[in-house]
């Protein structure tokens, strides 16, 4: 407990400095606040509740409760007698899309690793110009890189042009519309989420211990798999995180790559709001999506937290 | 130097940098190449005399010209500046006072929720953030009848507030509060020191805050997708169009100078960050 | 320079200047970070009167408070309780630019977007002075401080001692009424903070403005001031001149903290009129000075520098005999370590080369205590 000030002036001051603070705060926050909870929180409450209603015959919803869209999601309802029988349709786009994005983690990673690595040993005035090189991409357009990949990989693009013309090939490589050209197509669009992070760790490595390993008898393997890479999990943890979060989300990538026919999650949740015209099926499906998301999270800050606490 | 060369055994020595793991460079210039091919291929291509994106002829400025004639493409390049400025200005000023609020007062209870909260639009996957955007604002234009390029513009100030915010906030991080409080020392009223100290030290973070925020509503193609209306098409919106219709290399043209403009953004921002640290 | 003040204790404050208040009187100030049972304290009801034209430091090792002192009175925060009055006015609840002081900081804080003119105008600019006062304060404060040459660079293209007097003269441009300077030499090597600390004794005695400076280092705090608290866990332990804190110390803390000194377990037998007779743990008898007004009794320490034993000549009664263990050479003195019967070190601080060929260890050597400047601690 601590005394109240004798000095009159001084504890108006004190209670007045408080209050100042807190209004300046209240008001500082406030526009940021309230245009993130309205567009971008308040929205997500609209789903769940658009998730509970019944679709209407022109998109929108019609607000009559139902339960179906999280049924569609696993069954389907026979139209003659009401039955309910299990269609994995949805949940298999749903475990192609993890699939797709694990498969596209684990990518980034054997890429991002040495390059990481490699960067975070060089002097530190090349460092900034490989990072720059390397976060580059990520600030241009999305779609538009996806562009330049479709254009790389068609049947008549530039890759098999050159594979036919030294005679590799007789005929055209088929990557295009295909689970391989999804793939790849998400491990160059998050491989900079990837870097970012393991960069960031690596560059904290105190490679004094590199040596000690080589000093203790190591060979390069043992060093790497026994004393970078266990020092760099953090990064490890965080790179595959802001990989395959976005890439369990992806749109633009299966929509390009996968010619609209391989579907993930993102596509299947888009069409729902055009040509299907299910917006409670879609908010369902994109309130599974999310739920998805923020367990990956929610283990990723129990993980960080854990270290913390060890650390302390 | 007097001293000769060095003995061959510590030359060899010197050379084997113990820290470098054999495979790992030809991986990063890998990583480099994968990069920025596609890109270069898509560049190059756009200059090509010819229908072909694959088979270069000769070297042409055509298709950049049928790009600039095209109202379509003109139209949505306007729109895009139109938002993308509106989303700059709107974001980087409330995420800037949110920055001043999180970093230049005491440690208050919520902070945690603070940063969530103006995190957000980064963790949600940006198709869950599209649709329930969309499901807003169907809402509001049923219940009150107002259409228009208003939500649009808003849709994006919302998700640019924490790409505006990170790095006014990181400057702030590295302004102590120790040059305030000398203003103060040397009698500046608090508004004199924020106006004389604050802001111009805050100046360069509010300019990356600004140019990050633009590029990302420049490039945003997944919320304006779903969120736009009609006579509401941005220029990625154009392009994933065009695509779907069939691809020319006039879409590489206009591609290139979108990607121009990013590039050229980003490269200043990196002069401006790189003078921040001075 | 005489500095009528200099030597006044706390005590006997009021003779010289009843008449003038103190430049800054500190009364019961506390004050506590946090709250519930988490709160820190870390200044806890100080009181110190710092006399006009005074050079006063706050001395003591990080986390003393003294900073937070300094802080206070600049107004950086507000105290949990009590009051700062500058020359009899409250200022306790003022903010900071409402207060005619000025701070130099450690860090020197100097604004890096403005020249090295702007900078020192700055204060003088905001307290709506015309461009030409302006311009010849700044005139005057850039040759005071010797950096005629630097006033349109920029701030961050100076060297550290540079910096630091462009902090000075900044600070000092107002015309403050007291100027506060926090370890303002901490970030300088060594040569040029000896250099700096001769400066800054002479341009406070050049500009007559009270200085209130906060450093750790004992040796600093002794050469440039009037008058030193030590302060340890929020509380000033003793105020007084060098001479004072370094002969006369009234806590171990103090005797430790300056300067080398033996400290001896003792038990007081009697003590009168500032005398004490004390009885060491072989049994000993020696005589001591204890703080004024002060009437120790039990279990206490006494205190004697090494530079303050006399080694006993032949014939001569010593106070103690102790065994010579080790004898340390280092230039300008040496100290040889004895081992007395008490069980207890004794270091006596001989003239260089005096004790070379004439001492060996295992010696016995007898020392003669000095008993006005032994001191008995509190």
């Amino acid at each position: 407990m601590s005394a109240p000030p004798q000095n009159p002036a001084l504890a108006a001051a004190i209670a007045s400095t408080t209050r100042r603070e807190r209004t300046t705060r209240a008001a500082l926050l406030a526009p940021a606040l309230l245009i993130i909870l309205t567009i971008s929180v308040l929205p997500l409450g609209i789903t769940l509740v658009y998730s509970f209603l019944t679709p209407g015959t022109y998109g929108g919803v019609t607000w009559e409760f139902s339960v179906n869209s999280y049924l569609q999601f696993l069954f389907d309802r026979d139209i003659f007698d009401d039955t309910l029988s299990f269609n994995p349709a949805y949940l298999s786009i749903y475990l192609r899309s993890i699939g797709l994005a694990l498969g596209a983690t684990l990518g980034a990673l054997i890429l991002g690793f040495p390059t990481a690595y490699f960067i975070a040993t060089k002097p530190r005035e090349q460092r900034n110009i490989w990072l720059f090189l390397v976060t580059l991409p990520f600030w241009t357009n999305l779609l538009i890189r996806t562009y330049a990949m479709l254009l790389i990989i068609r049947d008549e693009g530039i890759i098999n042009t050159v594979l036919m013309q030294i005679g590799l090939l007789n005929a055209p490589l088929t990557i295009l519309y295909t689970d391989t050209a999804v793939f790849i197509g998400l491990i160059y669009s998050y491989l900079p989420f990837m870097v970012l992070p393991l960069y960031a760790s690596l560059e904290k490595l105190d490679f004094n211990l590199v040596e000690a390993g080589y000093d203790l008898y190591a060979n390069r393997l043992r060093v790497l798999f026994h004393v970078i890479v266990p020092l760099a999990k953090p990064g490890i943890v965080a790179g595959c995180v802001l990989v395959f979060i976005p890439g369990l989300g992806a749109y633009i990538t299966p929509e390009l790559l996968g010619g609209g026919k391989k579907l993930m999650i993102g596509n299947m949740i888009a069409m729902q709001f055009g040509a299907s015209r299910n917006w409670p099926f879609g908010s369902a499906a994109a309130l599974i999506l999310m739920t998805l998301v923020i367990l990956v999270l929610l283990v990723y800050a129990r993980a960080a937290r854990r270290k913390e606490a060890v650390h302390d | 130097m007097t001293e000769g060369s060095p003995a061959p055994v510590l030359r060899a020595f010197r050379r084997r940098d113990l820290r470098a793991m054999p495979g790992f460079k030809a991986m990063a210039w890998l990583c480099i190449i994968a990069l920025y091919m596609p890109l270069a291929v898509l560049i190059i291509f756009s200059f090509n005399d010819n229908r072909s994106v694959v088979r270069w002829t000769e070297f042409s400025l055509d298709w950049y010209a049928k790009a600039l004639a095209n109202d379509g493409i003109r139209n949505a390049a306007l729109v895009s500046v139109k938002i993308a400025l509106f989303a700059t200005v709107i974001s980087t000023v409330v995420a800037t006072m949110a920055a001043l609020a999180t970093t230049r007062t005491r440690g208050f209870r919520g902070q945690g929720l603070v940063y969530g909260i103006i995190n957000q639009p980064l963790m949600i996957p940006e198709i869950v953030t599209a649709i329930a955007t969309l499901s807003l604002f169907a809402l509001i234009k049923r219940l009150t009848g107002v259409t228009g390029v208003g939500y649009l513009m808003m849709a994006h100030a919302a998700f640019c507030i924490p790409f505006a915010y990170m790095p006014i906030r990181a400057r702030l991080e590295t302004m102590t509060l120790t040059m305030e409080q000398a203003a103060a020392d040397l009698y500046a009223t608090p508004l004199k020191a924020f106006a004389l100290i604050t802001l111009p030290l805050l100046g360069p973070g509010i300019v990356s805050g600004a140019m990050l925020a633009f590029v990302v509503s420049l490039d945003d193609v997944i919320i304006t997708l779903l969120v736009a209306g009609p006579g509401e098409t941005t220029l990625p919106i154009y392009i994933l169009g065009a695509i779907r219709r069939g691809i020319t290399p006039e879409i590489n043209a206009v591609s290139t100078i979108l990607v121009a403009v990013s590039v050229l953004l980003v490269v200043l921002l990196f002069f401006v960050q790189r003078r921040m640290q001075r | 320079m005489t500095n009528t003040h200099t030597g006044t204790v706390l005590a006997d404050q009021g003779s010289a200047d009843a008449h003038r208040p103190a430049a800054v009187s500190v009364q019961k100030l506390s004050k506590r970070f946090g709250a519930g049972p988490f709160a820190i304290t870390a200044l806890d009801a100080v009181e110190i009167d710092i006399d006009q034209n005074e050079f006063f430091t706050l001395l003591g090792p990080s986390g003393c408070g003294k900073t937070t002192l300094l802080r206070l009175i600049a107004g950086f925060e507000l105290p949990s309780s009590g009051t700062i009055a500058l020359q009899g006015e409250d200022i306790t609840a003022l903010p900071p630019h409402r207060r005619p002081v000025n701070t130099v900081f450690q860090s020197y804080a100097l604004f890096p977007h403005m020249t090295v003119a702007e900078n020192i105008g700055f204060g003088l600019r905001m307290l709506g002075k015309s461009k030409a006062e302006i311009g010849t304060v700044t005139e005057r404060m850039l040759a005071l401080v010797q950096l005629e040459a630097l006033a349109g660079r920029r701030t961050d293209q100076l060297s550290g001692g540079q910096q630091q007097r462009v902090a000075l003269a900044r600070a000092l441009a107002p015309a403050p009424r007291v100027l506060l300077l926090d370890e303002p030499l901490a970030a300088l090597d060594l040569k040029l903070r000896k250099s700096m600390q001769l400066e800054l004794k002479s341009l406070q005695a050049e500009t007559g403005i009270t200085f209130i400076f906060v450093t750790h280092d004992q040796e600093e705090a002794l050469t440039m001031s009037d008058r030193i608290a030590v302060m340890k866990a929020g509380r000033i332990l003793q105020v007084g001149n060098p001479r004072q804190i370094y002969d006369r110390p009234e806590h171990r803390f103090v005797a430790d903290f300056i300067g080398d000194i033996n400290i001896l377990e003792a038990t007081v037998l009697e003590a009168r009129d500032g005398v004490a007779t004390v009885r060491l743990k072989d049994g000993t008898k020696v005589s001591a000075g204890t703080a004024a007004g002060a009437a120790p009794t039990g279990e206490v320490a006494i205190a004697i520098r090494p530079e303050n034993l006399r080694l006993a000549g032949e014939g001569e009664s010593a106070t103690i005999t102790g065994t010579l263990e080790n004898l340390v050479y280092f230039g300008a003195a040496s100290n040889l370590h004895l081992r007395l019967p008490t069980g207890e070190d004794l270091v006596v601080r001989v003239p260089g080369t005096f004790a070379e060929g004439r001492y060996t260890p295992g010696a016995s050597l007898g020392v003669s205590f000095q008993p006005e400047l032994t001191r008995v601690l509190a």
